[in-house]
């Protein structure tokens, strides 16, 4: 058996094929969901994708967190449905109050698409148990909204509990506090990090590496185990 | 707000001695008339609009169109030209049922007035143009050039225009994929920022811009429409209208991408589900272009209402809503019973669709306001019948003196220490510097099909993940050739661009181009313009690749200086695997280094002249069509058959140039060795054409050469991938952090 894994297209949204080509690829089978569905389509996991829904109007993904499919989505988050969010995906759920936190302009000013290093701190979350603690990734990463920001109780928290799943290394992209590139919630069922493990999964293809396959084949050991 | 009586048809007819401003809409007196006599009558102030601006030099090609036509009365026979010049981007068979169009067009002057909407809007126009043919947009690429790059107001264009074209392309989510950057004094007041699009489409879904069908409905889809990019219309407003109304607008157009991302998902869901008989996207000209080129290209005329055009702007007059140029609109016909479905999928994605005409059986293209008549012609007229000028052209008397000062008799370096500063300085400078601070600004793994990007020869996507299928694309021109000799320049602008196609593995297909010049009214810059575009006729002819389509920008000056004549030259390839994709990055040490073709000393226009003795002059090097194609398909072969494992154009700046960013992207060094018959100084720096450097593995050593010997091709063993420096023998040697430091400073130095 597979497990059937929900990807979010709001209008605006960008990397939504890319993202189900990822679960393709790590043997599960992807389900498009679309802003305006008021359930969830029984999904065992949702994909929240990169892009620019709304345009970043206002502020990134600050229109998208009130779409219709947000609700159930927030709601099952919070009961224990596995949800990653990816770049535009991570600011959605941080709009939305599932990660603490929020998503500021990059400190340079500029749009940046590199190959990012990052270290994978977490490697218990339901996203990234094919990883190794310490482990050291290539994931592209491309925004002109990365920079992570919260108060310093909330990232003492995040530190203590070891909440932080992922820190940029070698380069600070864009002036992230504590070089933070990616979150969990408490429950481990809830990630968000901004660079695209989704351009990560062929050889040859994007960075030509295959580092973000992982986030993929986790979820669905998890799913199928479970 | 009072109102002066509209314009009419009836009011024309009836006041035939009303003075209208033909000339502040920029109609000369003989164009002017010309319209009265299509019309037989004095055209209302609605008509005037259209005429003026479908008949300016940027929509009618009225300067150019002599000369292009070459394109097509030398186009080579082709079978995978599938549309042709003409439509709005030319599409070519790669394969497995699928059709790619392509296009490559200019934004310059909006880049210069308004740096970041000027560029960011010609991104947008070029990927409506792509959807209006049926296809999907997969990737962008940017050729961008800039006045020197030290100079003061650079810092205010190109972090303006670079910023323009990431902020809509990543917004859209396309790939930028390639394109190029360079700078050169002669660029200061007009920078040429042009934009090029590549998309993706099963054949049968090929569309054209035609309205068909009496009955059909026209419906306006996208943005409302609004003052901005109306230019000259204002005039007319102004006699129209009282001052009650805003009068300050902006003559650049802003950019929505979001608003585009929804036109593109919806115009292919309505393709999907075979809804649109016909479509044209709102560029220049706005709905004056749309209605009389799908009116003129259809069977029928066409009957429109503006007043349920959706406004921004409810001041707005009939003059100005023909004439506006707002961004990310639309115009398809559709069959009446398929209406609904069509706004319902409009709906779906939240983008305003609006009836605002049909097609009718008659000829004429009519449009009314308030109930009454305002324009009435025929569509041919304005779309197609522009005037067409024999414009004088003649060599320049400078020309000879130009060529005459050689650079072949530059000095050059005498010692070693002297020939490794110029290495490093050549690396080290603008054009040759890394433009990595550039590009990475721009997403280049959206859509998940990115398999080569800049700084590749080519930038490559794959366009069928079970086959691996693929295209590639390059674009290049170099105006300082160009100015040496335009019919040569425009040849080597060709033969780079299918050369760093086929460096990567891909075959050359098909051609695009955009052709960037000062003033027609100058005899010499129109003498530059007719030998640019005979040169590249000439070379699309021997090599087999058709142009499809393109652009031309004209009056690229500032007072009397004229820009370098710089035509652009877009080559579109296809590989049948892209896993065969051969990239520049050297991947292993011990492999041999392989200079294929032949060198000279040819430093005309060089990039080492510019760079060590700021000379132009002199002749460019030679082109040898033949060569190229021969080059083209031992590349090609190679790649295919796993016989070398990195490949690299060598065009300005020479073997040296290639070396180092061959070596800097594989992180891993090269030993030279000056093969007999040349000099390390013509080695390094000479810019022949026809040529290429690959890496071979050993393995294949044998094989390789054979086929070159059996081929006819010079290949000479140069040296081996090896260590972390790049060493001549007997010269220099060069660190490869010495050298990345060199080539990946400067600009963010000059820029950031």
């Amino acid at each position: 058996m597979t497990a059937r894994i929900g990807v979010v297209t709001f209008p605006g949204s960008l990397d939504d094929r890319d993202t189900q080509r990822a679960i393709r690829l790590a043997g599960a089978e992807p389900v498009a969901l679309w802003h305006k569905d008021k359930d969830l389509k029984q999904v065992d996991a949702v994909v929240l994708c990169g892009g620019f829904s709304y345009g970043d109007y206002l502020r990134a993904g600050a229109i998208a967190r009130f779409s219709p499919v947000m609700e159930p989505l927030i709601e099952q988050a919070k009961a224990g449905l596995p949800v990653l969010g990816i770049c535009n995906g991570f600011q959605i759920l941080t709009e939305a109050h599932l990660l603490p936190g929020a998503m500021l302009g990059n400190d340079h000013l500029h749009f940046v698409c590199r190959d990012q290093k990052l270290r994978v701190e977490n490697a218990a979350t339901s996203w990234t148990g094919d990883y190794s603690e310490g482990q050291e990734i290539h994931i592209p990463l491309k925004n002109m909204d990365g920079r992570y920001v919260a108060d310093e109780r909330t990232l003492d928290m995040l530190e203590a509990e070891g909440r932080v799943a992922f820190r940029y290394l070698d380069v600070n992209p864009n002036g992230s506090l504590r070089d933070i590139a990616g979150i969990t919630n408490e429950a481990g069922n809830v990630v968000g990090l901004m660079p695209h493990p989704e351009h990560a999964v062929e050889p040859l293809i994007g960075s030509g590496r295959t580092d973000g396959l992982p986030f993929f084949t986790s979820i669905l050991k998890k799913l199928v185990n479970a | 707000m009072s109102r002066t009586p509209l314009d009419t048809v009836e009011h024309a007819a009836a006041t035939p001695d009303v003075e209208l401003p033909w000339a502040e809409l920029g109609l000369k007196k003989d164009e002017y008339e010309r319209v009265v006599e299509i019309l037989g009558r004095r055209p209302t102030g609605a008509e005037l609009a259209m005429y003026s601006v479908m008949w300016s030099e940027h929509c009618s090609y009225k300067s150019s169109k002599v000369h292009l036509r070459q394109f097509g009365e030398k186009a080579p026979e082709n079978d995978a030209l599938l549309v042709g010049i003409g439509e709005n981007a030319g599409v070519v068979d790669v394969g497995q049922g699928y059709a790619v169009t392509f296009k490559v067009e200019s934004h310059n002057h909006p880049s210069y007035v308004e740096p970041y909407q000027g560029a960011a809007t010609g991104v947008g126009g070029i990927v409506r143009d792509i959807i209006a043919m049926g296809a999907r947009p997969v990737a962008v690429v940017d050729p961008l050039r800039f006045g020197a790059a030290d100079h003061p107001d650079t810092k205010r264009v190109l972090p303006g225009v670079v910023a323009g074209i990431g902020g809509y392309g990543n917004c859209l989510g396309l790939p930028n994929i390639g394109g190029e950057v360079v700078f050169d004094a002669c660029y200061q007041g007009n920078p040429l920022v042009n934009a090029g699009a590549i998309g993706v489409m099963r054949h049968e879904d090929i569309h054209l811009a035609k309205a068909s069908g009496a009955g059909n409905k026209v419906i306006l889809y996208g943005a409302r429409t609004g003052g901005d990019g109306i230019g000259g219309a204002s005039i007319l407003a102004s006699e129209t209208f009282d001052d009650a109304k805003p009068s300050k607008r902006p003559a650049v157009q802003v950019g929505d991408p979001f608003q585009e991302k929804l036109l593109i998902e919806c115009t292919l869901e309505a393709f999907a589900e075979k809804l649109v008989v016909g479509i044209q996207d709102l560029g220049a000209a706005g709905l004056s272009c749309a209605t009389s080129e799908l009116a003129s290209n259809g069977s029928g005329g066409m009957r429109v209402t503006l007043d349920d055009v959706p406004l921004r702007d409810s001041t707005l007059s009939p003059e100005e809503i023909l004439m506006s140029e707002s961004q990310e609109r639309m115009c398809a016909v559709v069959e009446p019973d398929k209406v609904d479905r069509f706004l319902a999928i409009c709906d779906k994605w939240d983008v305003i669709a609006t009836v605002i005409g049909e097609v009718t059986d008659g000829d004429r293209l009519e449009i009314f306001w308030h109930g009454e008549k305002i324009v009435d012609v025929d569509p041919r007229t304005v779309a197609h019948d522009g005037p067409v000028y024999e414009r004088p052209y003649a060599r320049p008397d400078w020309q000879d003196a130009l060529q005459a000062d050689d650079a072949n008799k530059l000095p050059r370096p005498a010692t070693s220490e002297e020939l490794k500063d110029q290495v490093l300085k050549l690396v080290a400078s603008p054009n040759q510097a890394s433009k990595k601070w550039i590009t990475q600004q721009y997403d280049h793994f959206v859509q998940g099909n990115t398999v080569l990007a800049q700084p590749e020869d080519s930038g490559m996507i794959r366009i069928d993940e079970e086959s691996g299928l693929g295209v590639a694309i390059a674009t290049d021109g170099n105006g300082r050739y160009a100015k040496l000799d335009p019919y040569t320049g425009a040849q080597l602008a060709l033969a780079e661009a299918y050369r760093n196609v086929a460096t990567t593995g891909a075959k050359p297909l098909a051609v695009s181009d955009c052709l960037n010049f000062g003033s027609p009214e100058d005899p010499a810059v129109m003498w530059q313009f007719a030998e640019a575009v005979r040169g590249l006729a000439d070379g699309c002819k021997q090599l087999g690749t058709p142009v499809t389509g393109g652009n031309v920008s004209l009056y690229n000056q500032t007072g009397e200086a004229a820009i370098h004549p710089t035509p652009v030259v877009a080559v579109l390839g296809v590989i049948d695997d892209v896993a065969r994709r051969t990239p520049v990055a050297f991947q292993e040490e011990g492999q041999l280094l392989y200079l294929l073709g032949d060198t000279d000393e040819e430093f005309g226009g060089s990039a080492w002249s510019q760079v060590i003795h700021d000379h132009l002059g002199g002749l460019p090097p030679k082109v040898d069509l033949e060569r190229e194609r021969l080059l083209a398909e031992i590349l090609i072969s190679a790649s295919r058959d796993g016989m070398i494992d990195s490949a690299h154009d060598l065009s300005d700046g020479g073997l040296v140039q290639a070396v180092v960013e061959s070596a800097l992207l594989g992180g891993v060094g090269a030993r030279l060795v000056v093969p007999d018959g040349l000099d390390a100084f013509t080695l390094l720096f000479s810019e022949s054409a026809g040529r290429a450097l690959v890496a071979v593995p050993r393995s294949e050593e044998l094989r390789f050469t054979d086929m070159c010997g059996a081929r006819g091709l010079p290949a000479t063993r140069i040296g081996v991938v090896d260590g972390d420096t790049v060493e001549v023998q007997g010269e220099f040697t060069l660190t490869l952090e010495e050298l990345r430091r060199a080539h990946e400073e400067t600009i963010p130095a000059l820029l950031a």
